[in-house]
């Protein structure tokens, strides 16, 4: 009845000397995988436009309707997303979005620092996706 | 006459002592909180100051200004009545301990005085006559609160102090026969050579198994049982109330330790380092056991405890008094 006891015992002592495996989070980061589904950006094309053609498969795709688009056409006939709004407070992080779209333009990256203060913050329009895409690098 | 001297004096070495016992009872709970984190490798309170130094500072200041709950359906003079019982014989217990032998303190001193605040011939029955006391908190303090959970703690709180504490003192009594006083200091000044724990290692092992369960610490923290009782006697305290209950409960930690240490470590007596360093070695390696100790056992059910205290202990220290008894008569 002793024994084990004491083994216990020395199982703790032996914890209590080993280095602790916490990781202090905003000192330091254990970062992400590659694969890892973190935010949404859309691309931009070689001369700056939006890579967005507005073909609607993202939002027709999208399991909590997360995506609203409103389509736009512009005179040569090339359609863009007029707005292109995203309730990341919907978002499932599926990535099926990134997987439909026939021309690469939403990604969803590995960062994973999604916090904001406010719920509005968190509504992503096409102007913050764009931005977002050329400070986040994938 | 009185002896002004002599009043200012005492009265000095019971504010050192007081504040010196209120210092180490808060950054108690942060030892506690680093080495339970440790043995999990974690690594605690971190943020305030440096490994989180001044944590016990920050709970104090939140803890002061929390909001003092009063419930409709309390008993509210026990209610009240209940944190102090606990605390007031917790800090008493500390007048009869002692430190250390004599000290001028670095001179200043011509005479020198002794490093503790009184001397007691009858000091054990004091500290066990207080630590009966401080068994009221608990009940007290789960009466008042008209909830079943609180009731249930205190409950259980009060026989397991009384099935405990008579294991307690059958356990010192070894060391009484042996020093024949019950004089602290004279018990310490018998161990120059010797220390007790040589001649009555079963009367140690009995001592520490029992204060714990005096403590109320885990693996006998049955009045508080976080899973089945949310928090036990003290569920529905708040503010200092709640603190007064845990100052309580880590100043008797530091009595049953030190009362261990005078007892059957050889009190002050060690070589090299000055006597009052000794002392506090002594006492915080019996404190890092205590901890240890919660961290690594889970809580007994309340029968098996029962069965413990009075199949098991109880008729330990009978026996134990018994040989001492005779080994004693047989040498003499």
């Amino acid at each position: 009845m002793i024994k084990p006891l004491i083994k216990g015992l020395l199982i703790t002592l032996k914890y209590f000397f080993s280095k602790p495996i916490t990781v202090p989070y905003p000192e330091k980061k254990v970062g992400s995988f590659p694969r890892y589904r973190g935010l949404h950006i859309i691309g931009r094309k070689a001369d700056g436009s939006i890579k967005c053609v507005a073909c609607g498969l993202c939002e027709a795709i999208c399991p909590a309707n997360a995506i609203k688009i409103e389509i736009g056409e512009l005179e040569d006939g090339m359609r863009y997303p007029k707005s292109y709004v995203l309730d990341s407070w919907r978002c499932i992080f599926c990535g099926l979005c990134q997987e439909v779209c026939p021309v690469n333009a939403i990604v969803l990256t590995p960062q994973y620092e999604n916090v904001a203060y406010k719920k509005e913050e968190l509504i992503l329009d096409r102007d913050t996706l764009l931005k977002r895409g050329d400070e986040v690098k994938i | 006459m009185i002896d002004w001297s002599l009043v200012i004096f005492t009265l000095v070495k019971i504010v050192i002592v007081f504040g010196c016992v209120m210092l180490c009872v808060a950054y108690l709970t942060w030892i506690e909180r680093k080495v339970i984190a440790h043995i999990q490798i974690r690594m605690g309170p971190m943020y305030a100051g440096w490994h989180g130094l001044l944590q016990p500072i920050a709970d104090g200041i939140k803890l002061f200004f929390k909001e003092d709950i009063m419930p409709r359906m309390a008993n509210k003079v026990l209610f009240m009545l209940a944190p102090t019982i606990s605390i007031i014989p917790a800090l008493m217990t500390f007048a009869v301990i002692p430190f250390g032998d004599y000290t001028t303190f670095f001179g200043l001193l011509k005479n020198p005085e002794p490093m503790r605040i009184t001397e007691l011939n009858i000091g054990i029955l004091y500290i066990f006559a207080l630590a009966g006391l401080g068994s009221y908190g608990v009940v007290f303090g789960g009466w008042s609160a008209n909830n079943k959970y609180a009731l249930m703690g205190a409950l259980r709180g009060s026989a397991q102090m009384i099935s405990y504490e008579l294991a307690l003192t059958l356990s010192v009594i070894g060391v009484v026969m042996i020093t024949g006083s019950l004089n602290l200091v004279e018990i310490v000044d018998a161990q120059k050579h010797v220390w007790n724990i040589v001649y009555q290692p079963v009367a140690f092992v009995l001592y520490i198994i029992c204060g714990i369960a005096e403590l109320n610490r885990t693996p006998f923290d049955m009045p508080e049982a976080e899973s089945e009782l949310v928090a036990g006697f003290h569920a529905d305290y708040s503010s200092m109330k709640f603190a007064m209950f845990f100052m309580a409960e880590y100043a008797n930690m530091i009595t049953i330790a030190s009362l261990a240490t005078t007892l059957f470590l050889g009190g002050w007596h060690g070589p090299f380092l000055p006597p009052l360093v000794w002392f506090i070695i002594k006492v915080f390696i019996l404190i890092f056991f205590f901890i240890w100790v919660r961290a690594t056992y889970p809580r007994v059910r309340f029968d098996q405890l029962m069965k413990l205290g009075w199949k098991v202990l109880v008729p330990i220290a009978l026996a134990n008094i018994f040989v001492t008894g005779l080994v004693m008569m047989i040498l003499n």
